[in-house]
């Protein structure tokens, strides 16, 4: 897996204040357990993401831990409060250096 | 036997009322096919269309030097496949590479590569919503008739044809799961069993496998035949590519 990878983000771009906004989070990962072997008997290094955070204008207000058991291209779908006009960043990072991060904008109202 | 077995089936190649795969699916499933932000193929889409653009090659030569903008000049182009090409028949794939080594003198990728996938997505993706519209001509005929003979001969140690399950017992359960009619009308697809996106001739290596027969090289004529005949017997249908199955 590359150390970056496509990320996408679909949330609303605008909210009414203290409503629950849905936000979708899909990275590109082939999720590779480590419990699997090439055709010639050698074990193939788990190469996971480990962590999914998101924070709001610095806030945390999501965080996941992955584990081999998760499949590729992980989806993730969670909702939070709109309190306030900002950013939202999303960061995930895993085994071998893997760090990908996005960023969407919200206005609230 | 299999001169019978042909005629009859030659009379049924186009069952009644034809039906995507799409069809048996979970309404989860089709949600994640449908929608944008949760098909995860539409990653490949996205690297098709950077590598649309890249240069490559001694004459530093992208896909869209020839073809241009892909929004219009790859519109239906994925309909037509397989298609007769100055006397050979040509898969999507096969043209794919055909250009690579013709026209951009770089080598050929490799069946099932990550470009490879997300060129033939992205080029597919082009026709979305479209029906098939391969017919039977008389340049692709010879290559239809062996087409259309591979799926009605039986094979492996299972000795079972491709019309038996997909034609005869089509709606019916196959251990769990709903046998299809077997339309190659979302590919490539993201397969989640597969956990990534695959060609229908990484498809139809399964079935094949799973009857326990000699598998089709990737890229074979013979892969390009049976993928002719299928085409043909699922015309009309909309491509869905890039499609999502459990």
């Amino acid at each position: 897996m590359s150390k970056t990878s496509r990320t996408s983000i679909t949330m609303p771009a605008t909210a009414k204040k203290d409503s629950i906004i849905e936000i979708r989070a899909i990275a590109q990962h082939d999720m590779e357990s480590g419990f699997r072997y090439t055709e010639g008997g050698k074990l193939i290094p788990r190469d996971i993401i480990r962590t999914f955070t998101c924070t709001y204008n610095n806030v945390e207000v999501f965080k996941a831990d992955f584990y081999s058991g998760i499949g590729a291209n992980p989806l993730i779908i969670f909702t939070t409060i709109a309190v306030e006009s900002g950013t939202l960043e999303f960061r995930w990072a895993g085994d071998d250096g893997y760090e990908a991060v996005n960023q969407s904008h919200i206005t609230v109202s | 036997m299999l001169a019978s077995l042909i005629s009859m089936g030659a009379a049924k190649a186009v069952p009644p009322s034809q039906q995507s795969s799409y069809e048996l699916m979970s309404a989860e499933n089709k949600a994640m096919q449908d929608d944008p932000s949760l098909n995860p193929a539409m990653f490949w889409v996205g690297d098709g269309e950077s590598l649309w653009q890249q240069k490559v090659g001694p004459q530093s030569k992208s896909c869209s030097a020839c073809h241009g903008d892909a929004k219009k000049s790859m519109r239906g182009v994925a309909t037509q496949y397989p298609k007769v090409i100055k006397g050979k028949l040509q898969t999507l794939e096969g043209q794919i590479n055909q250009c690579r080594v013709g026209a951009q003198s770089v080598p050929a990728l490799a069946y099932e590569s990550k470009d490879l996938l997300a060129l033939t997505a992205f080029i597919a993706f082009q026709s979305k919503g479209m029906p098939i519209t391969v017919s039977e001509s008389s340049a692709n005929a010879p290559f239809m008739k062996k087409g259309r003979q591979t799926f009605y001969e039986r094979m492996g140690q299972l000795n079972l044809s491709c019309a038996q399950c997909h034609e005869d017992r089509a709606g019916l359960k196959l251990g769990g799961s709903p046998i299809p009619q077997g339309h190659p009308n979302a590919y490539p697809i993201y397969r989640l069993e597969w956990q990534t996106l695959g060609s229908v001739q990484r498809r139809l290596r399964n079935c094949m496998s799973g009857v326990r027969a000699q598998q089709f090289e990737y890229g074979s004529p013979e892969m390009a035949q049976l993928e002719l005949f299928l085409m043909w017997r699922a015309r009309g249908l909309p491509l869905e590519s890039p499609g999502v199955r459990p």
